[in-house]
């Protein structure tokens, strides 16, 4: 729950607590995937509550886009879905603002560099800021691109989360770990995200290998459909992101149950795997 | 509102990009990290290849005698004679082999594919001379070839669906979206996000992540370098005005890009005016869009306040597309080429025009440069020379534009 302090902190200080806390209870992060205004803003916010409430570390929440070229079917639906139901960034941002002021688990924005370009660079930050955002994910950006949005990240105290793939060579990895603030979010596959039967062979080594390169939390995402393998990765890494498998429950319970239930018991899963003590 | 930078501008135009894919501020690299690796792995593929007299050698041995090159410059007698005005002249791109100027495009890729290792090819395509032109080049070298198509452009380009399925390429129709080109580059990045390693993605325009807008717009100035030399020998000089269609801005880019440091010859590319102005109605944003990212760069775009990539309409299906190319940015914001839109009426007018007058079945893309260049040519006089991008032949859309006047 808020205090005071809570409030002050910047989205970087925020992560760098809610990680602090998983560590000192020798748990693992689960950071859950929610598309925002799948179906609509009330659910998204419903969902925030119920996750929250489930023990997630924090939550990585989907901004709609026309055109995400690294989303597999699942995601691309949801977008499609929200877009449709009249999604727009304000609305967005009215969701992070309401849930923020009492909550402190941290919800970082994953968005398209083209929604951020778009709104300007400081806008778009200082508008993430206000509604009490923790920090961005921008799948489509790479790191030659990216000093103006650091910059601005860094004044703000937001967390900038860089990507590493496994066609990332070595330094350039080391780099990308050097620049990425509340964590570094590591890509288990080379495709798009979805759900995937087996994990790569060789995703243990790299998490093990980039734990040590890197300074910030490791966290796997891209793939983690199961409880079970969500355990599986949690092992050795920091946190796990799960995406496409909470938008699937999502969008199995509308119409049915409840779309915030699902998400919560399916998380409440994910945390009791992801514990290891 | 980008401007162009102050260090470019003491600079000749035709020297862009710089490393970072820069057009000005237009171009760039916007794309998953998992697409970097091979993105620089082509950057440097490229480099090696153009300095490589045995590729140059190759690929012109190709164009020669797999594509018919040089093209020829037709004089259009009788539209000429009804614009009562400037010369009007056709760089012949559809007697290609294949029928467009896409395969001077899809034979470098191969090659480079090739240098690379990789030996399967991926591709999207909108009206399909693109897919025809890549299946073309993989039949030739023997690579496996998957052309992505929105499913309602595999509906009204049916004949180069049939064409690229017996040179033996797999077309995937995409169901996402507005079914349209926007859509088959999406779906073309998702299966290259997964097989980076051993596939090639052949892009089709002058469009998505540095080094491809380069890469692109090189292998097309073929068709520019072929018209000054064809001017200079027919007339002792450069062409006047020099027109082409622009949607993603392939066959303009490959025209007007040995053009650019002459600043005595007009150059003006037609975007796609669609049914109108109105949002959603036209494909055309050079004319009506702002700076946006789309695709792996940063250029002109349709899309909302959000930055939600808009709906769009061509009648054409190869100019259906939301984006362009950066450098045509560049030259937009540079004020080196003029762009204007035609509406689909007056490109299917062309069309008819073109076929009657002409005996030139022009594709409906290139239509919309056509109607341009006739309505222009009036206005000029008649010791000038006009000459138009004969981008691609239109015998795929005959089936569309019978559909479109109701006798199917």
């Amino acid at each position: 729950m808020a205090t005071k302090d809570a409030i002050r902190k910047t989205g970087i200080e925020l992560l760098g607590d809610a990680f602090a806390l998983c560590k000192a209870e020798s748990r693992r992060a689960v950071a859950p995937f929610v598309t925002a205004g799948d179906p609509d803003s009330k659910s998204t916010s419903a969902i925030l509550e119920s996750i929250c409430a489930a023990g997630a570390t924090c939550c990585e929440l989907g901004v709609p886009y026309s055109d995400p070229i690294a989303d597999g079917p699942v995601i691309q639906a949801s977008y499609t879905r929200a877009l449709n139901a009249g999604m727009t960034l304000a609305k967005m941002f009215e969701v992070v603002a309401a849930f923020s002021k009492s909550h402190s688990m941290p919800v970082l924005a994953i968005a398209s560099d083209s929604l951020i370009f778009r709104n300007g660079i400081e806008t778009f930050v200082k508008r993430g800021q206000e509604s009490g955002l923790a920090g961005f994910v921008v799948p489509d950006l790479p790191l030659e691109e990216s000093d103006d949005l650091d910059t601005q990240c860094r004044l703000a105290g937001l967390a900038l989360v860089r990507l590493v793939t496994p066609t990332t060579p070595p330094e350039r990895a080391r780099e990308i770990a050097r620049r990425s603030t509340g964590f570094l979010y590591c890509v288990s596959v080379a495709g798009v995200t979805g759900e995937r039967t087996a994990l790569p062979e060789n995703l243990i080594e790299r998490i093990q290998w980039l734990r040590e390169e890197s300074e910030v939390p490791i966290v796997v995402g891209f793939g983690i459909s199961t409880a079970e393998q969500a355990k599986e990765v949690a092992a050795v890494a920091d946190g796990v992101i799960v995406g496409s498998a909470v938008v699937r429950c999502v969008e199995k319970a509308h119409g049915v149950k409840s779309t915030s239930d699902a998400a919560g018991d399916f998380v409440r899963e994910l945390v009791e795997q992801c514990r290891f003590n | 509102m980008p401007s162009v930078p102050a260090e470019i501008v003491d600079q000749k135009l035709s020297a862009v990009p710089d490393d970072f894919g820069r057009f000005g501020c237009f171009g760039g690299r916007y794309v998953p990290e998992t697409l970097s690796a091979a993105l620089d792995q082509l950057e440097m593929a490229y480099n090696e290849a153009i300095a490589d007299p045995k590729f140059i050698s190759e690929l012109e041995g190709l164009f020669a005698a797999f594509v018919g090159r040089p093209t020829p410059l037709l004089f259009a007698r009788r539209l000429t004679e009804k614009a009562r005005g400037a010369q009007i002249y056709f760089k012949r791109e559809d007697l290609s082999h294949t029928g467009a100027h896409k395969i001077n495009n899809t034979l470098g890729q191969a090659l480079l594919a090739i240098r690379m290792g990789k030996r399967r090819i991926i591709a999207e395509t909108g009206a399909g001379q693109h897919g025809v032109a890549t299946a073309t080049a993989c039949a030739r070298f023997g690579l496996e070839c998957v052309v992505y198509m929105g499913s309602e452009d595999v509906r009204r380009q049916s004949p180069n669906v049939r064409t690229m399925k017996l040179m033996g390429a797999e077309v995937r129709p995409v169901e996402s979206g507005s079914r349209t080109l926007r859509d088959a580059i999406n779906e073309a990045m998702r299966d290259w996000m997964a097989s980076v390693e051993t596939t090639h993605y052949i892009i089709g325009s002058v469009v998505g992540p540095h080094p491809f807008p380069r890469i692109v717009r090189d292998f097309q100035s073929v068709i520019g370098h072929e018209t000054i030399d064809c001017c200079k020998s027919l007339f002792g000089r450069l062409p006047d005005t020099v027109v082409a269609c622009v949607g993603g801005g392939s066959n303009a880019a490959g025209m007007f890009y040995p053009f650019i440091d002459y600043p005595e010859v007009r150059l003006v590319g037609v975007e796609a005016g669609g049914r109108s102005s109105d949002d959603g109605e036209h494909a055309a944003p050079l004319t009506y869009g702002t700076p946006g990212i789309l695709h792996g760069s940063l250029s002109y775009v349709l899309q909302d306040a959000d930055g939600q990539t808009a709906d769009v309409h061509s009648v054409s299906a190869g100019l259906d597309y939301p984006g362009v190319g950066p450098e045509h940015s560049f030259w937009r914001d540079s004020g080196r080429v003029a762009y204007t839109s035609v509406t689909d009426a007056a490109a299917l007018d062309a069309f008819d025009m073109v076929a009657q007058q002409e005996g030139v079945l022009p594709a409906l893309e290139t239509s919309h440069a056509l109607a341009w260049a006739v309505d222009a040519a009036s206005k000029m006089r008649p010791e000038e020379v006009l000459v138009v991008c004969m981008s691609g032949r239109g015998d795929k859309d005959a089936a569309e534009i019978a559909r479109l006047r109701g006798h199917e």
